[in-house]
């Protein structure tokens, strides 16, 4: 299972690596051998290196990333924090003050700031602490609980996937079973156009349009809340559900289509019964691909949910999810406090969330979905 | 009788679905068209905010958009094209290499964007500019460990990064075997022959690629949220080190932030508005010119 390739692709390789130019002095071999080039090597030494960068990345982000957040599993010695100490007066961030939540301000930052280098140990985030149900990250004795956070962070995506996936996955079916020619030309491009719309956008909308609208219509308690957020979030996950699907179900042999609809099925049992079983690998990874998206996604939560660490299960109720409360709160950190650790592990549990789901999604094209079609090769 | 009832159900769901998913994008442009028309004019483009964010034009977040798009581009493109040239011109499909390559470039697009966001916070400005910093002045004056509008467009440059290789790759992979094998026979070496023949047909790739990385990088905020972007600024960037204000990130802060959020109401839509309309016209440059590489592989 190393190697995957057709035989066809095989051979094109070969010939395009027939080495060109080059003189064979020794008949008797009978094999054209690739002439060493100085120029080419350097070449093609410089293009794989460069071609490189992108896993380099994803090493340094899983690096850089786990880095600031380790000071939290293992506590640094004595004189590490004395050195990081020195350096705390400097805040990241805009000019002003960037967070969504009005206790939040500079002056708080900085009382902490002090607080923690006067108490020392206290509001330390241990185990329990990040385990707990409370996120006051800012106040004398500071919470680090998690949990709200995690639970805000799923709340809104299950919302967002189960408004979103079932349109998606439909609309991806009318697209390519029963659309007009010319509909299905337009309706792909205009869907995925969406995927193109910064999410600020998206999450300006909700706030002033559709959190109104909603508000109107169901007439709950708060004008931000889950709900309104999963719904904004759904515009994002759609474009990309959507994309993923078409192809997977553009991707079905043409004779099981034909078979189908040859033993007399319409078209519509064929779409349902044979095309869509058929491609279900696919729909799948489109559907955790969505997912990611939508977990990961800042500012339309950002903007559209509240922003409130409530222990809640209502769809209805403010919510506080991990990737706004690392948007909202790490301008104001202070670089190497406590609060900024976690905020790091809070990116480092988001990178390695999406990282998995990205992983699974990827096997399942690959792997399922190929293999069904590749026949008995 | 059923059945057929079934069918009719079914299908008029899916183009339900369909026309769903176009009425709200038709009600989002619709709706942020409406509410910033009325405040759109030159002024509004080229004078900087007035009266404490109330009154006054959105210039100074243009240019810090079109600044760091640039810088961003000038960074990713050659990166992206060049890993597409390895991934379609050099790479054996089935070595290792090539399938961490694949596997990296597939991840990175699915990275959150505040991840990102952390990472150039963590790399480029602690541990990069922190070190250039130590090199250059000792620590006597901190002036790359800050936030600035280099760090941001290194950091959008990675996060736009996927899209420029998968749209170069395409264009590469849309050229006829048929010109390389040409070439090659003619004595040109592989490298002369990228050089003169794949990449001049790679142009128009090359192009999409970089205008949907443009158009990506226009309008995301999360990751430059504190790796440089500010919320207002009384002077225009004039070096890599200064921080920049940006048009999502006003948007965001008008929107969110001030203290009379109905008093720029207007504002905020037409900031909207501006948004909307360079994301609308590059993707609709990139879906063109794309549209044309597709016709041509056919």
């Amino acid at each position: 299972m190393e190697r995957q390739e057709t035989p066809v692709s095989h051979l094109q390789h070969k010939v395009a690596d027939i080495p060109v130019g080059s003189t064979v002095r020794k008949a008797n071999a009978g094999l054209l051998r690739k002439r060493f080039r100085l120029g080419e090597f350097i070449a093609e030494s410089f293009i794989r290196t460069v071609a490189s960068v992108s896993f380099a990345v994803i090493l340094l982000i899983l690096v850089f990333v786990f880095k600031e957040a380790s000071p939290l599993l293992f506590p640094p010695s004595e004189t590490q924090v004395a050195a990081t100490e020195n350096m705390q007066q400097e805040t990241y961030g805009g000019e002003t003050g960037t967070s969504a939540e009005p206790g939040t301000s500079l002056e708080g930052g900085r009382e902490q700031a002090t607080s923690v280098e006067t108490s020392g140990s206290e509001g330390k985030a241990t185990i329990k602490n990040l385990a707990g149900t409370e996120w006051q990250p800012v106040s004398r004795n500071p919470k680090y609980g998690l949990i709200p956070l995690i639970l805000g962070s799923f709340k809104v995506t299950l919302i967002s996937v189960f408004i979103g996936a079932p349109i998606a996955i439909l609309a991806a079916l009318f697209t390519s079973f029963f659309a007009p020619r010319r509909l299905r030309e337009f309706l792909k491009p205009a869907i995925e156009f969406l995927s193109g719309f910064p999410s600020v956008l998206i999450g300006f909308f909700a706030l002033v349009e559709l959190a109104t609208l909603l508000q109107h219509l169901f007439g709950y308690q708060y004008r931000l809340n889950a709900f309104v957020g999963g719904i904004a979030l759904s515009l994002a996950a759609i474009p990309i559900i959507y994309s993923v699907t078409e192809d997977a179900l553009s991707s079905v042999p043409k004779y099981m289509t034909e078979a189908s609809l040859a033993l007399g099925a319409t078209r519509w049992q064929t779409a349902l019964f044979v095309v869509l079983p058929a491609a279900t690998p696919g729909v799948f990874a489109a559907t955790l691909l969505g997912v990611g998206r939508a977990f990961g996604e800042t500012m339309i939560v950002l903007m559209a949910t509240g922003n409130a660490a409530l222990m809640s299960i209502s769809a209805l109720e403010p919510i506080r999810t991990m990737s706004a409360t690392i948007g909202a709160e790490m301008a104001e950190v202070v670089f190497g406090d406590t609060h900024y650790n976690v905020l790091f592990l809070i990116g480092t549990i988001l990178f390695l969330f999406t990282f998995a789901l990205n992983a699974v999604a990827e096997f399942y094209v690959r792997t399922k979905l190929q293999k069904r079609f590749r026949g008995t090769s | 009788m059923r059945k057929k009832i079934l069918g009719y159900v079914f299908i008029l769901s899916t183009a339900l679905s369909a026309f769903l998913v176009l009425a709200a994008i038709v009600v989002i442009i619709g709706k942020i068209t409406a509410g910033g028309w009325d405040k759109l004019s030159l002024e509004f483009l080229t004078a900087a905010p007035k009266e404490g964010m109330t009154a006054g034009g959105i210039f100074p977040a243009i240019i810090g958009t079109v600044l760091l798009v640039s810088i961003m581009s000038l960074a990713g493109v050659p990166i992206g094209t060049i890993t597409a040239i390895y991934l379609s011109e050099y790479a054996d499909q089935g070595s290792i290499l090539t399938k961490m390559i694949r596997f990296a470039v597939n991840t990175l697009a699915g990275v959150p964007a505040i991840v990102f966001g952390l990472f150039g916070l963590g790399f480029f400005i602690h541990f990069v500019g922190g070190g250039m910093d130590k090199i250059f002045s000792g620590n006597s004056e901190l002036r790359w460990s800050q936030p600035n509008l280099l760090w941001a467009s290194l950091t959008m440059a990675l996060l736009t990064l996927p899209v420029v290789i998968v749209s170069v790759e395409e264009a590469l992979r849309s050229i006829p075997v048929d010109y390389r094998e040409a070439s090659l026979a003619l004595g040109a070496t592989k490298f002369q022959t990228i050089v003169h023949v794949v990449l001049p047909n790679a142009y128009p790739g090359i192009l999409t690629g970089a205008i949907l990385a443009v158009g990506r990088g226009a309008g995301e905020v999360a990751p430059i949220l504190f790796t440089g972007v500010a919320y207002y600024l009384p002077h225009l960037p004039s070096s890599l080190s200064d921080q920049f204000m940006q048009l999502g990130y006003h948007l965001y802060v008008m929107a969110t932030q001030s203290s009379d959020v109905e008093a720029t109401i207007g504002i905020q839509y037409a900031t909207a508005f501006v948004l909307l309309a360079v994301t609308f016209l590059l993707n609709f440059s990139a879906i063109f010119i794309r549209y044309r590489i597709r016709a041509r592989l056919r």
